[in-house]
């Protein structure tokens, strides 16, 4: 651990009809004004922040004021941090940062987190110059060195910095938990840290928000399946409706637990590099299943078993193939090249799919 | 992981290269290691053009068509015309902005 502790500065509680968030602590005076000083710890409210984040929305919504903030007593020779106003990035980085005395800068993306928004090019250059004359980081600390974290590289030139700011980039460790490594190392990142990971855990906790939209879609899908079924010659007869559709309500949901749950999470385990086709291979396999465990007469109509293995493996390779954006290692060209082969072949299977059932409907009724 | 071979727009100039080893610090997949003072691609195939070495190369030695590897960006692009981009800003969209 590195020694920053310092004499000269003076933490205060702030007044108390103030609002301030739990995670902090006071404020402190420094030669460029007023600081806030920031817990190192997790607090009830972070960790239901961390859930909902994970879960819906609301981390559209999740950020903090861009601007320095103090981790306990840093002085004129601590290291600067510099990270993203998402909340969830920012919490990572202080929590990563207890029992150093540190400054945190805060850079506005929007409440977007590092990667995205270095990739958005928010996290970048230009607002990281800004925001160091904003701050007058030259007032508050006596070297020349921020510490960015290297996801944020895709975004920020370090020699832009250097040439319009005087102050040096140096790239931290991929995760914040390395960051006492990194510092005993001298500003250094082993290979492994700087190593992207995308383990299982990693990717079951993306997969909340691949079901979530998902779901929506399935909605739509199932009024269609129960209108399809609905129509008598008579007009619509809802009589048939549940014996009818029930099982490709179930074929459904099949589909969309093999694309956005399955796959992601069996990642690396499922043939092939192609995302589509992961998709498309699991797809089948639990279709294949599905099929031996419905046992209804319907199903055993040609055109029905046809339309299922057309239709469904299709959705979940579509699905499998929307994970590629929440996946550290898919590039822009292989995705685009995936598509051009993909996309044909999606909206021929969903025409096809959708001649198979209106035929099976009217040979039902007696039409054909 | 590795995703499709052949693909990476990546291409490095060695000529320019100087050896200050900042596409090696920054490439989160180890794409480059040093080599007699000089940095080389050890695997092209690991690059996802996220446009990190490209950005960070003081000597115009590397040039890559960095960009978004999400096909829900690049299909939204396909229609609406444009870049494809991180777009963040909706409630429908996956979960790759956390």
């Amino acid at each position: 651990m590195r020694d920053c502790c310092s004499t000269n500065t003076k933490v205060q509680t702030p007044t108390c009809c103030s609002f301030k968030p739990e995670w902090v602590l006071g404020n402190m005076e420094t030669s460029a004004g007023e600081v806030q000083c920031v817990s190192t710890e997790w607090s009830w409210a972070d960790r239901i922040g961390l859930i909902k984040s994970r879960i819906s929305a609301f981390r559209m919504h999740y950020s903090v004021s861009p601007g320095l903030y103090a981790v306990g007593e840093p002085d004129e020779k601590c290291d600067v941090f510099v990270t993203a106003n998402y909340k969830l990035s920012f919490d990572i980085l202080r929590v990563a940062l207890k029992g150093l005395n540190a400054w945190v800068l805060i850079l506005d993306t929007q409440g977007i987190n590092v990667w995205c928004a270095a990739g958005k090019g928010t996290f970048g250059a230009e607002e990281l110059i800004r925001r160091i004359r904003e701050c007058q980081l030259d007032k508050i600390v006596n070297h020349k060195r921020v510490i960015v974290p290297q996801l944020g590289a895709s975004g920020v030139s370090a020699h832009r910095v250097r040439q319009e700011s005087g102050f040096r980039v140096c790239f931290g460790p991929v995760y914040a938990r390395d960051i006492p490594a990194y510092l005993c190392a001298g500003y250094k990142s082993s290979r492994e840290m700087r190593t992207i990971k995308f383990s299982i855990l990693d990717r079951l906790a993306l997969t909340p928000m691949e079901i979530l939209p998902a779901m929506k879609h399935y909605f739509i899908y199932a009024l269609l399946i129960l209108v399809i079924f609905g129509f008598q010659p008579g007009g619509l007869g809802w009589g048939k409706v549940w014996a009818g559709g029930s099982p490709f309500l179930f074929l459904g949901l099949v589909s969309i637990f093999s694309g956005v749950f399955i796959t992601p999470l069996l990642l690396p385990f499922i043939p092939s590099r192609a995302f589509a086709l992961k998709g498309w291979i699991t797809g089948m396999i639990l279709i294949f299943t599905a099929l031996r465990l419905i046992d209804l007469p319907q199903l055993g109509h040609g055109l029905l078993v046809l339309f299922s293995y057309l239709f469904f493996p299709a959705v979940s390779s579509y699905l499998a193939l929307q994970f590629t954006g929440s996946t550290p290692f898919t590039g822009r060209s292989g995705v685009e090249k995936e598509l051009k082969t993909a996309v044909p072949v999606y909206i021929t299977a969903l025409s096809v799919s959708l001649i198979l059932i209106i035929v099976y409907q009217l040979k039902q009724w007696g039409v054909v | 992981m590795k995703y499709l071979s052949d693909v990476s727009t990546l291409e490095f100039d060695q000529g320019k290269c100087t050896g200050c080893g900042r596409c090696v610090e920054v490439c989160p997949h180890g794409v480059f290691v040093m080599r007699d003072k000089k940095a080389m691609i050890v695997d092209h195939d690991l690059c996802m053009e996220c446009g990190a070495c490209a950005m960070n190369c003081e000597f115009d030695a590397l040039k890559v068509n960095a960009g978004v590897g999400c096909a829900s960006a690049i299909i939204k692009s396909m229609i609406k015309g444009g870049e494809p981009s991180c777009d963040c800003s909706g409630d429908d969209h996956g979960a790759c902005c956390q």
